[in-house]
């Protein structure tokens, strides 16, 4: 352990640990704008300087190391000086269109400006606006508001994908795709880490809400909304709720009032409805000799990811499209047959948290029944929108036409539940009713998580791993012969979908000190606690809908409507 | 500035799989290969480190981004004459930069372009190491010492075809 | 090959690589026993290679054939230092120096001179060395060599730069048989530390102490390092080393290797040099195959190998971290230090990284002794050091003086002055990081602390000289738009700073400055200098911050008479024909591009300043000096 002075205050800390880490130990703020813990610590911006004994000048906090009797000093006039002129510089280059930033008020950039009284023209220059790029189905780039903080390069660094990366040199120095294509020509997989990863209004969803006014406003058109599992556990911290907050009935009311006709659905019953058909289809391959291990499918980004590095393994990904396709599908058809309703007057939005969701409802492959797929981020706008004070809403219930879902279904949003989901209801199909409720080894944010179970005497070994670094980890071990798995469970993002790159904008600072994943997850995991229902194949909705339509998993009208195909891609 | 097709003849492409092959797995192999490829190439074009990329087992931004880093790499076909100015701190001062001007006034193109037909390109340059000749340019590697603008026409035509 | 193989080919060349280094008399007794009669060095090194000495070594051997004269030795050397009067030529025994070469010329040496009984071509020769009665002194002697200390340039020049033999004969080798068998690593430190040496890449920072870091660091796998990339604009010392005298740097980098107990060294050299790339691959192979490098070097046990890497055109890379990221295959970004290199370098092993100057005084502190180097210099700065000295200077070339030699020696008696009488307005030293060092202390001494001390800094030693038409502003402008063309871009102050500086000179030096704009420049020039990552961006502002401190009316001529005194920045100065020295023979108006000028035959001729777009031709082009700038 070392001992240090911070501001005069003792702190100590383990060998090793960065100013900032002691600095945080201490309870002391440092502003920092390009570091992001787990995924860049570089020393670059230049924001965090402060003074250290035994340094020569300015030293960043992030990247420097403690020693013992260090006094750090970090409020100086210098250090404060320096971090004034550094924001100065830095917002002579930024595109400062505020007032229309979707960033507005979320925004890191802005908030230090304020914070150190910065006057935005100290050294004004001309900057010709760069292009933007908006030719993907997912993600915007506007690099006139780029600040260069690399955070997003890092991001899908991280993601091994690396469809953007620095540009040039110097002042020239930029962020984008080779060659200046745009996203949607690079092996983007659309999972929006970089935009979670941005820190000003630089990245962002695809939007058109509009379409959603305007389609709500139509006499002849009713819409539905169907929100996925983990949207209520971050919804609230748009509205300043705190992390960790489930706000499913205050969701519900908000989307009602969005229009007279809205319609909010659950998605967790089509998460149900995703296991019920996917572990049929693994029971299937073991019993047939199918391809395994069988991957699961509801996270498009891993589709694409499968489908541009692993083209040879696209037989192995489930053909069970994802529970926001199973939805709509359900709604187009089933749905609309049964109440009589024109499939063209019910417009299907998907809330997700997710931006790789906007590209899957546009694959053709999937039949194109949901309408349009909008973020966390985007339904929090439009609760602004009209006006709704959503902390104050009161609790509205689901409008579940099926009956109601499991809480299964619920924990679909975390890294590992989609397994454990389905190794409930497998469990019980294989080994009758003494099978187990919690499958805790592959509960967590760990990237891999790897278990095998014994079921009716045969060995399941199950590895679930989330983002895409990990998922290139079992994937490489899976192509050397390293590891022979059952059934694998991918998520793209860190931690699942509760840390999805449509989730709302949070401050770095909140980012670096709290665990945000584990956080959000819990919300899933107490739902699914309080759930009478904890099996998929304990839906009521689930089995009204076998019972009426589909007859059974896997059955001719199931594979029409409720499984998909996936296609071969080339990287460039 | 027009877009120059890519051209890629059997012998070059085995040349860089050649070179690419005799740096796989090696630590540290991209700068080389960009090295050689630029070559044999004479530029780097997509086709090239998509190849590159490939090969090494690297992303394309990976590629680029070194490739965009570096002075020496360029993304932009080369003429078949290439001149080069030097703007090093020697020449400067004994007034290069005037003849950068009348090099780029005679060829009708900017410093760091190329003639659409691509028979001439320009460059500046940081020090060629003979200052004792300040002013220099450089054309197809050969140096002209102690240039003035005045000298830039005749050099020029003597190197065209 | 063992070490006592090593001490034959150093013993039978030795007679040879003598008669090049003795004075006259002695080397005329010592040459018929190498058998040549006479050598003839010519320099292969970029600048005398520029100027087409290769073909004054074609027309040498054409000569000597026909002459039938196989009697003669011709070597290769590299850089002799007096690059202004290149392509060079020197013949010895008796150290003819005949300077800018041609074909032609060496037509007229070879008959006259290197035939039997033949004599030197007094015409051809430097005129400097052919005494008032006729007689010739040894270039040596002239004032460009005489105030000079050869440590590190000791054998460039006077060895055949791509025979591994000639420098093995020139003594190359020899410091590193000796720890090999003679030396304990701690012993080597030793000697470094005492000998005071300091990294010549332009900190300053004791080799020794560097040594001894690394050598202390944990961790099985080390590298050594060689900084070649040397990208000052205007410096030209690491690369004549290379192409002079490669042996050396290869040599240095071995004992290091010895001393840390590291098995691997990296080269970085820029591409941009094509002939030391080539020498040195022909040093390292020819090393290897004696048994310089490779496995069991000298038998001694120790195994030691040496990569090149190429750099590819980024200034930045001469910054260490810089370079390691580099060498690595990735964008030449700095790293944040610490850790330092000593504990953290190529692929985070423990790196020695030093540059070629460094390595190159290895050698000599170890075969003669501390106490010799330790006596060379001043007291905090010891040994040599060499500059490349350019610009408005006479002599423009490569010299190398003892620590604390002043900058009036290096300019009036090494350089031989400025050119066409001008007068001496400041010299930069540092480059694109170092400052400019104005008249009133060309009595100081140059050593590393001096010239911290007056705002500047040695750097790798680029030594720029300018004369009173060089415009202060301007060329803080010049440094500016290649540090901000060179700056990686990873950090705010250097990457926003620089470009935002540029913008602000450019604004001056086109007469739209205003007095808050000298405010803003000295800010974000601070700013850098404390926030900045690495070096190149915290010296960035140095030559301004020099500039506005020495020249600071040149400033507010710019500013507040919208006037460039040096009468260098266009938008600032209009070109005038004086009538009274005008002949009327239009030859101006002829040549405007711009259609600018008018008058009739025999009248005195006018310009138009509204059309005149500055490209200065016609003043160039008269003949009757009548068209000034004012």
């Amino acid at each position: 352990m070392v001992n240090l002075k911070i501001n005069g205050i003792p702190v100590c800390v383990p060998e090793g640990s960065t100013i900032l880490e002691a600095a945080r130990a201490a309870g002391i703020r440092i502003p920092t704008m390009c570091y992001l813990k787990d995924v860049q610590c570089v020393g670059a911006c230049r924001l965090c300087l402060v003074e250290a004994t035994g340094a020569r000048g300015l030293v960043a906090a992030c990247v420097y190391p403690v020693a013992e009797g260090m006094e750090v000093k970090t409020n100086t006039l210098k250090a404060r000086r320096s971090r004034k002129t550094t924001i100065e510089l830095l917002l002579s280059t930024h595109r400062k269109k505020c007032l229309s930033c979707v960033r507005s008020g979320k925004c890191e950039l802005q908030k230090l400006a304020q914070e150190y009284n910065c006057d935005e023209d100290r050294f004004a220059s001309d900057n010709t606006p760069q292009p933007i790029d908006d030719l993907s189905l997912s993600i915007v780039r506007d690099s006139s508001k780029c600040v260069r903080c690399m955070r997003c390069v890092a991001a899908c660094e991280k993601q091994t994908i690396s469809a953007i990366g620095p540009i040039n040199r110097g002042y020239a120095k930029n962020v984008g795709s080779p060659f200046g294509e745009s996203l949607a020509d690079t092996p983007c997989v659309n999972c929006g880490q970089c935009v979670v990863a941005c820190p000003v209004g630089a990245l962002y969803e695809k939007s058109n809400t509009a379409i959603i006014w305007d389609k709500i406003e139509d006499p002849d058109v009713q819409v539905a909304f169907v929100t996925a599992p983990s949207v209520r556990a971050t919804l609230g911290e748009a509205f300043g709720l705190p992390a960790g907050t489930n706000c499913e009935g205050k969701m519900v009311t908000a989307i009602k009032q969005l229009g007279e006709t809205s319609m909010c659905f659950n998605m967790d019953v089509t998460a149900d409805l995703t296991i019920m058909e996917e572990a049929t289809e693994l029971m299937s391959r073991l019993k047939n000799g199918g391809k395994l291990p069988m991957f699961t499918s509801c996270c498009p980004a891993w589709v694409k990811f499968v489908e541009s590095y692993y083209p040879e393994f696209t037989d192995n990904l489930s053909t069970c499209k994802s529970p926001q396709e199973m939805f709509s599908a359900v709604l187009k058809t089933y749905y609309c047959e049964k109440n009589g309703i024109d499939p063209k007057n019910l417009f299907v939005v998907s809330v997700i948290p997710c931006t790789a969701k906007k590209f899957e409802c546009q694959r053709p492959e999937e039949g194109g029944y949901t309408d349009m797929a909008i973020t966390t981020r985007e339904l929090s706008r439009m609760i602004s929108e009209a006006s709704l004070n959503f902390a104050d809403l009161p609790d509205t219930p689901f409008d579940d036409p099926f009956g109601t879902a499991t809480g299964a279904g619920a924990i679909f949003g975390a890294t590992g539940g989609v397994m454990e989901a389905a190794l409930r209801t497998a469990a019980l199909k294989l080994d009758g009713k003494a099978a187990p409720l919690k499958f805790h080894e592959v509960r967590g944010t760990q990237g891999i998580k790897e278990a095998t179970y014994l079921l009716r005497g045969a060995e399941i070994s199950v590895a679930v791993a989330s983002g895409l670094g990990n998922a290139r980890k079992v994937m490489e071990m899976i192509k050397n012969g390293e590891k022979n798995y059952t059934f694998v469970e991918i998520m793209a993002c860190p931690g699942g979908c509760v840390n999805g790159g449509g989730q709302p904008y949070v401050h770095d600072e909140v980012r670096n000190n709290y665990d945000l994943k584990a956080l959000r997850a819990q919300v899933l995991y107490d739902s699914d606690r309080k759930n009478k229902l904890r099996r998929s194949d304990s839906s009521p909705a689930v089995n009204k809908l076998y019972k009426e339509y589909f007859g059974a998993p896997n059955s001719p009208k199931a594979h029409e409507l409720l499984h998909t195909h996936y296609v071969k891609r080339r990287l460039y | 500035m027009a877009q120059i097709l890519f051209e890629d003849t059997e012998e070059q492409h085995e040349k860089l799989m050649k070179c690419i092959g005799k740096h796989r797995g090696e630590r540290g192999a991209l700068m080389p290969v960009l090295h050689e490829a630029q070559d044999i190439y004479g530029y780097l074009p997509y086709e090239v480190q998509t190849l590159i990329a490939t090969e090494l087992g690297v992303s394309l931004a990976e590629v680029f981004g070194v490739a965009t880093f570096y002075s020496r790499f360029s993304l932009t076909p080369k003429g078949k004459h290439q001149v080069s100015v030097c703007l090093g701190t020697a020449c400067y001062v004994k007034g290069s930069d005037k003849v950068l001007d009348e090099v780029e006034k005679e060829l009708g193109i900017k410093c760091g372009e190329c003639k659409e037909d691509r028979s001439f390109s320009l460059d500046s340059c940081r020090c060629v190491g003979a200052c004792g000749l300040a002013p220099v340019m450089i054309v197809d590697g050969e140096v002209y010492g102690r240039m003035t603008a005045a000298q830039v026409k005749g050099i020029l035509d003597k190197h065209k075809d | 090959m063992t070490r006592e193989e090593l001490a034959k080919i150093a013993a039978e060349g030795a007679d040879k690589i003598n008669v090049r280094r003795l004075v006259r008399e002695q080397a005329e007794k010592l040459a018929p026993q190498t058998g040549y009669r006479k050598q003839v060095l010519v320099c292969g090194g970029t600048g005398c290679t520029s100027s087409h000495s290769l073909k004054v070594i074609e027309q040498l051997e054409a000569s000597l054939k026909e002459l039938e004269i196989d009697d003669v030795l011709i070597v290769k050397t590299g850089c002799f230092g007096l690059c202004a009067l290149g392509p060079i030529m020197i013949v010895y025994p008796e150290g003819a120096f005949y300077p800018h070469m041609t074909p032609e010329h060496v037509k007229t040496v070879a008959e006259k001179h290197l035939v039997p009984g033949g004599e030197p071509v007094k015409d051809l020769l430097f005129q400097e060395t052919v005494k008032e009665d006729g007689t010739i002194m040894p270039f040596a002697e002239v004032p460009f060599y005489k105030h000079q200390m050869r440590i590190a340039l000791r054998n460039c020049g006077v060895i055949a730069a791509e025979d591994i033999r000639e420098a093995i004969a020139a003594g190359d080798y020899s410091a590193l048989a000796k720890v090999l068998f003679e030396m304990t690593p701690d012993e080597v430190i030793a000697e470094v530390k005492k000998a005071g040496l300091r990294g010549r890449g332009g900190a300053g920072f004791p080799t020794g102490v560097k040594w001894q870091s690394c050598k202390d660091a944990k961790g099985d796998v080390k590298y050594i390092c060689c900084n070649a990339d040397e990208g000052d604009p205007g410096a030209f010392m690491d690369r004549s080393v290379l192409e002079g005298d490669p042996n050396t740097v290869l040599e240095a980098m071995t004992i290091a290797g010895y001393v840390v107990n590291a098995h691997q060294g990296f080269i970085y050299v820029r591409a941009e040099y094509p002939i030391a790339v080539d020498r040195l691959n022909i040093a390292i192979a020819q090393a290897r195959e004696l048994g310089l490098l490779g496995k069991n070097i000298l038998g001694s046990g120790f195994d030691f190998d040496i990569e090149i890497r190429l750099g590819a055109g980024a200034f930045v890379c001469g910054e260490e971290t810089a370079l390691m990221e580099s060498i690595e295959g990735k964008r030449g970004e700095p790293r944040p230090r610490p850790p330092f290199s000593a504990q953290s370098g190529v692929y985070r092993k423990p790196t020695v990284l030093n540059n070629v100057e460094t390595w190159a005084s290895i050698n000599p502190i170890l075969t003669k002794g501390a106490d010799w180097f330790a006596s060379i210099g001043t007291a905090k700065s010891h040994g040599t050091k060499v500059f490349a000295l350019g610009g408005k200077i006479n002599n423009v070339g490569l010299v190398e003086v003892p620590m604390g030699t002043t900058l009036r020696t290096i300019i009036y008696d090494i350089g031989g002055g400025i050119p066409n009488g001008k007068k001496f307005k400041a010299a930069q030293t540092g480059g694109p990081s170092g400052g400019c060092i104005p008249a009133k202390y060309l009595d100081v001494g140059m050593d590393f602390d001096n010239l911290v001390a007056i705002g500047s800094m040695m750097g790798s030693g680029g030594l720029i000289v300018m004369d009173e038409d060089t415009c202060m502003v301007d060329i803080a402008k010049f440094y500016l738009e290649f540090t901000a063309d060179e700056s990686c871009g990873k950090c705010i102050p250097c990457r926003v700073g620089t470009k935002r500086l540029l913008e602000l000179l450019q604004k001056i030096c086109d007469g739209k400055g205003e007095p808050d704009d000298l405010v803003k420049v000295k800010e974000i020039a601070q700013h850098m200098k404390t926030s900045s990552l690495c070096a190149l961006g915290q010296s960035a502002p140095n030559p301004i911050l020099s500039t506005m401190e020495h020249f600071e009316d040149e400033y507010w001529a710019h500013i507040y008479e919208k006037r460039c005194p040096a009468g260098v920045c266009k938008a600032l100065l209009n070109y005038y024909i004086q009538p009274d020295k005008c002949r009327g023979c239009t030859l101006c108006a002829r040549n405007c591009p711009a259609k600018a000028i008018s008058g009739t035959v025999k009248e005195p001729h006018v310009i138009d300043t509204t059309k005149c777009i500055k490209c200065g031709l016609c003043m160039s082009n008269c003949r009757f000096g009548a068209i000034i700038k004012r």
